[in-house]
Formats: C-alpha cells, structure tokens, sequence
C-alpha cells in the first residue's frame, strides 16, 4: 500500500519535473544566430546571449561541467563549486556548533529553573527577531574580519531557536520521569543526563534542525555581503559576470546542499526519538 | 511490644494551603500506624481521602506538614533506594527497553557491581516476572499495560528496598491480567523477607496479598479507622481462599466499611470534637476470629458488588 503511494508519487513527481523543464525549454527559444535577427531585435538587445534566462538544457551542460571539476582554484573569481560550498560548510558548521555549545548548556539551566525562564524569557524575545544581518555592522566593527564576521551571523542566527527548544523540552520533561531519578538518588548531573537530556532530546534536535536550516538560509547572505568565497560569493560573482546558468546552476546547488543538511538532522532526530 | 516496629508512622497530618487565601485543605490529621518488618500491609480508602499522599510522603517525594515517620529507627527525609516505589502510571523511561529499564534501578543501586554483574541480576528479575524471550528488548510502548506493570514491579524489586511501596498498581489492568500478576506479586514476596505497603481499591485484591489491611475514612481530615487482620493461612490461592471459613466475614468487614462507615466516621471538614491524646493507633479488628453473631457479617455481598471504586 505505501509502496504503491511511494511509486505514484515518485512517478508523479517525475512528470512534473519533465513538464516544468518542457515549458522552462520552449519558453525560452534558442538564440539564433546574428544574421537572423531582426533590426528590432537587435535594437532591443536580444543579440546579448547574456541577457536571457538560459533553457534548462544549458543548465544541465553547465552542472556537468562544474560537477565534473569541482575542486580546482584559479584564483579569487574562479574557483570549482565543491571550494566555494566547503568554505560555505565551514562557516555554518563552525558558528553552528558554536551556539549549540552555548544555547544547549545555557536552555538546559532554563529549563530547569522557572525563575530563569521567567528571567531570561524578555531578552531572548528581544533578540529573536533581528535579522542576523542586522548584526553584521557591529560584527565587523567589534572583530574587524570579514570571516570571523560571517560566521558570528551565522552564530547569532542559529542560538535561538536552539536555546527555546532546549529550554521548552527541558521544562515540559514529565514530572514522573523525574520523580524516578529522584526515588533512585540520582544527583542533578546523573538527572539531568541520564533522565532529563533523552526525555528532552527530540525537542532540542527539533531546534537544531530549525537552527541548522536558517543558519544555511543566512550563510548565503553573508557572504554575498562580505565577499571573498562560499556559495553566497559565487552567486553573486557570476550575477556580476551576467552568467545567468551559472546562477540557476548555483541557486540549484544550494537547495541541494540545503535538503541533505535537513536530512542529515532529521535521520539523528529519528533516532532519539521515542513513543510514550 | 518489647522493641521498636520497623516502620512508624507518627502524627502525620497534610494540609494543603488554599488557593483563594481561605483555610487550608486537611487531606489527614494526625494519622498513625505501624508495619512489621517483612509485613504486607494494604491501604484501602475513597478516592481523595489522601492514599497516595501517604505514600508520597513515605517514598519522601512529598513531605508532611507535620509528624513523621521512622523506619528501622531512622527519621525518614526525602527519596532513598531503601524505598521502592511502583507508581499507578508504571513510570518507566519510555525511550529504554524493559531490561534497561530495570538496569537502570540496578545500577542506581549497586553503582560499584560489573557491567555483566547488573545485567544478570536485573534479567534474574525480569525472569520472575515472566518477562524474557524477547519481550525484555522491547521498548515500553510496546509492551501491554500488564507487561508495563511487570517491568515496574521487576525494577523495584531488583534494587532490594526495605521498603516496597506500590499505589494502585493494578488499578489500570483487566481482571485476568490483574490476577496473574498479583500471583507472580504473591510468589516473589513469599520468597523474600520485603516489607510491602500497598494501595488498592480492590477488596478481593487486598484479601488475597495482605497480612492486614488499613481502612481509611473519607476525607478531608481522613483517619486510619481500623486495622483489619486477615487470618487466613498462606500460601493463598484466588480459587481456594473463598472457601475459607473466614473470608465472606473478613470481605463482608471490608465492603460495609467502603459502603457505608468511611462516610458516617468521617470527620467532616469541622475541627476535632474529640481532643486527642497522644498518638491513637487504629483499632485492630480480627473478623476472621469471630463468631458470626450479627447478622450483618453473614450476610454475603454478591460479587458484582465486591469492587469499589477508587
Ligand atoms: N498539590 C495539591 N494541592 C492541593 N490539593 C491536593 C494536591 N494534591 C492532592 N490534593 C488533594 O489531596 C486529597 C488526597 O489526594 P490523594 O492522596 O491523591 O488521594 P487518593 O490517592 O486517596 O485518591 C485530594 O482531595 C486532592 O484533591
Ligand atoms: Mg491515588
């Protein structure tokens, strides 16, 4: 039964693909060549291949030929997508890590205690909303690099939704479950790692792949803002190079390496997961 | 009496602040009673009247407004391995299988024994309960609600409790199931010298497993009434023990007691009338020692009657 939905779905999904590309194609009819065109034409500038959103078949020629080369590096303007997504992987893995080591210990002390809850509870509301990029002034100013910089956006970006979750699974463990750490004369450190963390483990990995997907979301901001490498640069670049398959072929790329990201934190969160 | 009982409960009164600023809820006042080392004892009560209160305050999660209670000589003060505790809900970690589960209580308790040490003794207890060949791996989620229970009564025998404190553990099962454990229950208390306090709403229940059992009036101001002996010979079976000559007076003491007198001694929500002197220990009754002169012992309760609600 659910083979047979999967199927269909997957068969579905392929025609919708094959359609999507058919009208992507035909809407966008191959350039002819300068001796064809119309005094109009080449008025309106249609001469300038450039200036066209290119036909899916390009896009597909241009993923091979970037696919097959990844890792080469001719220099600021030209290097293989598999560097530019490595530095990208680098920032948000390095700030994300860097707010989990924070906002899990610091939610968990929450979580814990309802006067903290109370406590901190206005400030973090205050600081949730911000865009990370509003940060990024301050950023550069305080630690006046421009990598340092990105990935303390990336930082910033990913705490919250870590810290809430954290503190929020904390505080809602049943109280039962403590109550048999407490008949068992478990200390508070034992408590709080062998009864409350697994008791609350499916809800923080509900914040660290909520974290994990903004901090992805941000990275490519960021770099488009200060430059130099990663994903965010190369899109940017190639829009300054008017190369408009690369662009589609990088806006592709990141929603690739966006989807594994997710399911990468989905496959730990399913297996922390547990039915009451 | 010549030394001290193992477990005494002295003056024990809780009260509850109320919300709205008026006069605070007396779940009991001054409620005493004690149990015998390697004691069955069963507390049976109304809903409300502040059973498992008691035993919260026994376990130490809770603690009584005043009095206390002593157990081998030691003032008890807040949750101790020395006391077990199987809860209504069966409170096991649901992430954990049923043998983790139990290891968990076994390495709380014994923290300095093997790895392989831990696991034998635990699966030992999860034998006596009937719960191996696969089911131990299982996590509780997959397990019925009598399996669950096991579990639970597995884990809080296997960490050797002075004290076994169980609330209502059967009170969510279906009958047959309820009978099995409570004879895998019966089996693994006669053979071993553990002192049991037990909650039950269930009359043919607290017949079957208890040496004495504590009736409660309805509260507020609940008070333990009577202490009733049930003088029938052990080992006991379900099938044999209604044809002891005693066990329609001692169950026909129970039923009327639950129907009618936990109402009518019930104190109300007004002050004592009687001022008390010093602790009052409940009067002991011995219905089975009788000899059946009112008419209100031989009359015979029919069985649909027999089970009072919780
Ligand atoms: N935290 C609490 N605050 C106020 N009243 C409570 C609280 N816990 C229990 N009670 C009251 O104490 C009484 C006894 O409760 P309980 O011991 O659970 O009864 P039982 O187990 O006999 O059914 C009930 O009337 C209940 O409403
Ligand atoms: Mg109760």
């Amino acid at each position: 039964m659910f083979t047979s939905l999967n199927l269909k779905a997957l068969f579905l999904s392929i025609i919708i693909l094959i359609f999507g590309l058919g009208v992507w194609e035909l809407a966008t009819p191959a350039v002819k060549s300068a001796g064809e065109l119309t005094e109009y034409e080449k008025l309106v500038g249609a001469a300038d291949q450039k200036a066209r959103v290119p036909p899916p078949s390009a896009i597909i020629v241009r993923a091979w030929e970037e696919l097959s080369n990844p890792i080469y590096d001719n220099g600021p303007n030209d290097k293989g997508i598999g560097i530019q997504i490595g530095y990208s992987l680098f920032r948000v893995l390095s700030g994300y890590f860097m707010a989990a080591l924070i906002a899990i210990p610091v939610g968990f002390l929450i979580g814990m205690s309802p006067l903290a809850y109370k406590a901190f509870d206005p400030f973090i509301q205050v600081l949730r909303p911000i865009s990370p990029l509003a940060w990024m002034p301050l950023a550069l100013f305080i630690i006046k690099d421009s990598q340092a910089s990105a990935i303390f956006v990336i930082f910033i970006c990913s705490i919250w939704p870590m810290l809430i979750n954290t503190a929020f699974g904390v505080a809602g463990v049943r109280k039962d479950w403590v109550n048999v750490a407490r008949t068992h004369e478990l200390d508070s450190l034992r408590t709080a790692l062998i009864v409350i963390l697994p008791a609350a483990a499916p809800t923080i990995l509900t914040g660290m792949r909520i974290s994990i997907g903004i901090a992805w979301l941000v990275i490519v901001a960021a770099e488009m803002l200060v430059g130099g490498t990663g994903i965010g640069y190369y899109v940017w670049n190639e829009w300054n190079n008017l190369d408009l398959t690369s662009v589609i072929f990088s806006i592709l790329v990141i929603g690739v390496v966006g989807m594994l990201l997710d399911a990468a934190f989905a496959w730990v969160q399913r297996s922390v997961q547990y039915q009451e | 009496m010549t030394d001290k009982p193992f477990l005494e409960v002295d003056s024990l009164t809780k009260r509850y602040p109320s919300p709205d600023g008026g006069a605070p809820l007396t779940v009991f006042e001054d409620i005493n009673f004690d149990i015998d080392k390697g004691e069955f004892v069963c507390i049976i009560g109304h809903s409300g009247c502040g059973k498992s209160t008691i035993m919260n305050v026994l376990s130490g999660l809770d603690s009584p407004t005043s009095g206390g209670v002593t157990m081998d000589g030691k003032e008890l003060s807040g949750p101790s391995l020395d006391r077990g505790v199987v809860f209504q809900n069966y409170s096991l970690l649901p992430w954990l299988s049923a043998l983790k589960n139990v290891i968990f209580g076994v390495k709380a308790r014994y923290p300095e024994w093997s790895k392989e040490k831990v696991r034998e003794h635990s699966y030992h207890y999860l034998e006596l309960v009937g719960l191996v060949n696969g089911a131990e791996h299982r996590k509780p989620s997959q397990l019925s609600g009598g399996m669950r229970q096991r579990v639970s009564i597995a884990r809080a025998f296997a960490i050797q409790p002075k004290l076994l404190l169980l609330d209502e553990p059967f009170g969510a099962l279906d009958a047959l199931t309820r009978g099995t454990i409570q004879d895998e229950l019966i089996r693994i208390w006669s053979g071993s010298d553990q002192t049991v306090f037990m909650i039950t709403h269930d009359v043919d229940e607290a017949i079957l497993l208890a040496d004495r059992v504590l009736l409660m009036t309805n509260g507020p101001f609940a008070q333990v009434a009577e202490s009733v002996a049930i003088d029938i010979p052990r080992p006991r079976s379900r099938a044999d023990i209604i044809h002891h000559d005693g066990y329609y007076k001692i169950r026909n003491h129970l039923v009327e007691f639950l129907a009618k007198r936990s109402k009518d001694l019930a104190r109300g929500s007004d002050a004592s009338e009687e001022t008390n002197n010093g602790p009052q220990k409940p009067k002991v009754v011995r219905p089975a020692l009788n000899t059946p002169s009112s008419s209100e012992t031989e009359s015979i309760v029919p069985p649909n009657l027999m089970k009072i609600k919780g």
